[in-house]
């Protein structure tokens, strides 16, 4: 079963606009393409296109948050964190403002628009800001719990979603908490950590390890700031190895935020796979991520280089 | 209609002078901060904080109040003199400007110090805040008014119209822009670092109703105050000629006093002429 976690956002985030009167929902003509087209159809009044006009968006969140509202406002995650980046950072985060920025079309998967509307960086750029919460689903299921879960914890957070159909990982979202890794899988030998899409790549590839007899646990590190210390460092004293995985660059997003907390609390060999300190390109989804070897394939074999990496 | 009298002019002409007094002293004090941009602004605040705002210096938070932001987050000592003059907090913190751990902070942040509306400071943000605040004011059917003021080199940042774009789109009746249009910015006169003018033509090529006043006339500013309240459909400009460093005979005019604290000595030149006013 496959959803797109923008879809899920969409239906999401409709839901939530039925429950709560003071969610107020930002886009920036983008509306069919992020999915706040479900709320702006059903709470028109509470919807407000500010057209192309990233920053002045932002700015426009934090005044209707500091006059009470909920805001969740969307476009693609480079236009998000890239343009707007400042007027996140000064206007959202520095005033600890309920400006929920929901950014779609994160990552290569964006496909065949090419590089100027694929983020790599924007976790990078989102998890350096105080305050700032950084969160990245992993598929339709956890989106929608995301989304109802930021909602309700106060100030400033970025979710990051992607444009692609993507594999359902999880049948129930009970227990899903904020700042909480899951465990999806638990083995001996290597500790996978992934988010987004890459986590059904890392279950993928964790069966592939068994088939040579090397057992992986697998963590969804959704929260990426506040990391789960606990858990990942856990699995890090578990397994003596570790791998990050994400649709992001490897320079700054999961693996810079594991490698940081590694290298001071435990250090151990981590592999981080991702996107090489490039810029992507036009191609469809799933050819990209095999070029930019965000695959299952890469998964397991970083995995062995981790372990061989073992003191 | 309150009836604009010369009593009024007078009596909001003399807090203007108290506003002035207390943006040098406190910038004199600190030691740094920008003292000319407060000074040209400080007739339009005080015609905004005792004539046309409605709030409660006990009741920060009261939903109904009017907002103003200080999009010109510099003239942050401005805000706290206005602020402190109007209660929202005792006037000895005023000393406090910019040191560590003061709610007085270099520019306003509002989770510091009550009766700041906004974090600003970094220049084009604080007007956005604004068109948020007037479309929450309308979603909520609270007839509290918003009203910012901006800096005229603060027109050179793009994103303050896409604001101004946003405030007409959405026909923001309940939004006033008020200009501080006193020439100068930190290199120099903004016709020789980057041109603004016609600020007004501007405003009025988005949609907005826009007034050209004199910035130091109080009852030009209180006169055009309340025909912006005649204005339901759109928002309103007032691009204010003023003169930087306005009340002090050896700022007035000069672009180096846009941040610039004065000396101890430049300080008590500076309150003897306020006191021989």
């Amino acid at each position: 079963m496959q959803v797109a976690t923008r879809d899920a956002y969409g239906q999401a985030l409709k839901e939530l606009g039925e429950q709560y009167p003071e969610v107020v929902v930002l886009d920036a003509d983008l509306s069919k393409s992020t999915k706040t087209v479900d709320f702006a159809r059903a709470f028109p009044d509470r919807f407000f296109d500010m057209g192309i006009a990233e920053q002045n968006m932002m700015a426009v969140a934090a005044g209707l948050a500091a006059s009470g509202k909920v805001v969740f406002a969307s476009t693609f995650a480079i236009f998000a964190t890239g343009r707007a980046f400042e007027q996140i950072r000064n206007s959202a985060a520095q005033a600890q403002l309920d400006v929920k920025v929901c950014a779609t079309h994160a990552g290569i998967t964006v496909g065949e628009d090419g590089s100027s509307h694929q983020s790599v960086e924007d976790i990078a750029l989102m998890r350096v800001i105080p305050n700032m919460k950084v969160v990245v689903p992993a598929d339709g299921p956890s989106t929608a719990w995301a989304v109802r879960a930021i909602y309700h914890e106060p100030g400033p957070f970025y979710l990051r979603l992607g444009r692609p159909k993507v594999p359902v990982v999880y049948d129930g979202v009970a227990g899903l908490k904020i700042g909480r890794a899951v465990k999806l899988r638990e083995g001996r030998d290597v500790g996978i950590l992934a988010c987004g899409i890459m986590v059904s790549e890392s279950l993928q590839a964790a069966s592939m390890l068994a088939a040579m007899g090397i057992e992986a646990t697998v963590l969804d590190v959704h929260t990426i700031k506040p990391l789960d210390r606990e858990l990942i460092l856990e699995t890090a004293r578990a397994t003596g190895c570790l791998v990050t995985a994400e649709e992001h660059s490897i320079i700054g997003g999961l693996g810079g935020a594991v490698s940081e907390l590694t290298a001071s609390e435990y250090p151990v060999p981590v592999v981080r796979v991702g996107i090489r300190d490039l810029f992507g390109q036009s191609g469809q989804p799933r050819e990209l991520m095999e070029y930019y070897r965000l695959t299952a394939q890469e998964i397991a074999r970083a995995a062995q280089i981790s372990m061989s990496q073992k003191g | 209609m309150r009836e604009i009298n010369q009593q009024v002019i007078d009596e909001i002409g003399s807090k203007a002078r108290r506003l002035r007094r207390e943006v040098i002293r406190m910038v004199g004090t600190a030691g740094s901060g920008h003292p000319g941009g407060a000074l040209s602004a400080a007739d339009m605040v005080a015609c905004l904080y005792f004539w046309e705002m409605r709030y409660d210096p006990q009741r920060p938070d009261w939903p109904e109040r009017d907002r103003f932001v200080l999009s010109k987050g510099h003239a942050a000592p401005l805000l706290y003199a206005v602020l402190a003059e109007s209660g929202f907090f005792p006037q000895e913190m005023l000393g406090t400007l910019r040191r560590l751990g003061s709610p007085l902070q270099g520019h306003p942040d509002m989770r510091k110090l009550p009766g700041v509306e906004a974090s600003t400071g970094s220049l084009g943000q604080g007007v956005g805040w604004a068109v948020g605040m007037a479309l929450a004011a309308r979603l909520d059917r609270r007839d509290s008014r918003v009203y910012v003021l901006l800096g005229d080199g603060e027109l050179e940042e793009g994103m303050v119209w896409e604001a101004v774009m946003a405030a007409s789109h959405y026909r923001l009746g309940n939004l006033v822009a008020l200009i501080d249009n006193n020439g100068l910015q930190i290199d120099g006169p903004l016709h020789e670092v980057m041109s603004v003018e016609p600020i007004g033509d501007k405003f009025r090529a988005f949609g907005w109703e826009t007034c050209e006043i004199d910035g130091h006339d109080i009852g030009a500013i209180l006169r055009t105050l309340n025909e912006a309240r005649q204005v339901k459909d759109r928002p309103f400009a007032i691009v204010a000629r003023t003169i930087k460093g306005k009340g002090c005979s050896f700022m007035e005019g000069q672009v180096d006093w846009h941040g610039k604290a004065p000396t101890q000595e430049e300080l008590e030149r500076a309150l003897l002429e306020f006191d021989s006013v």
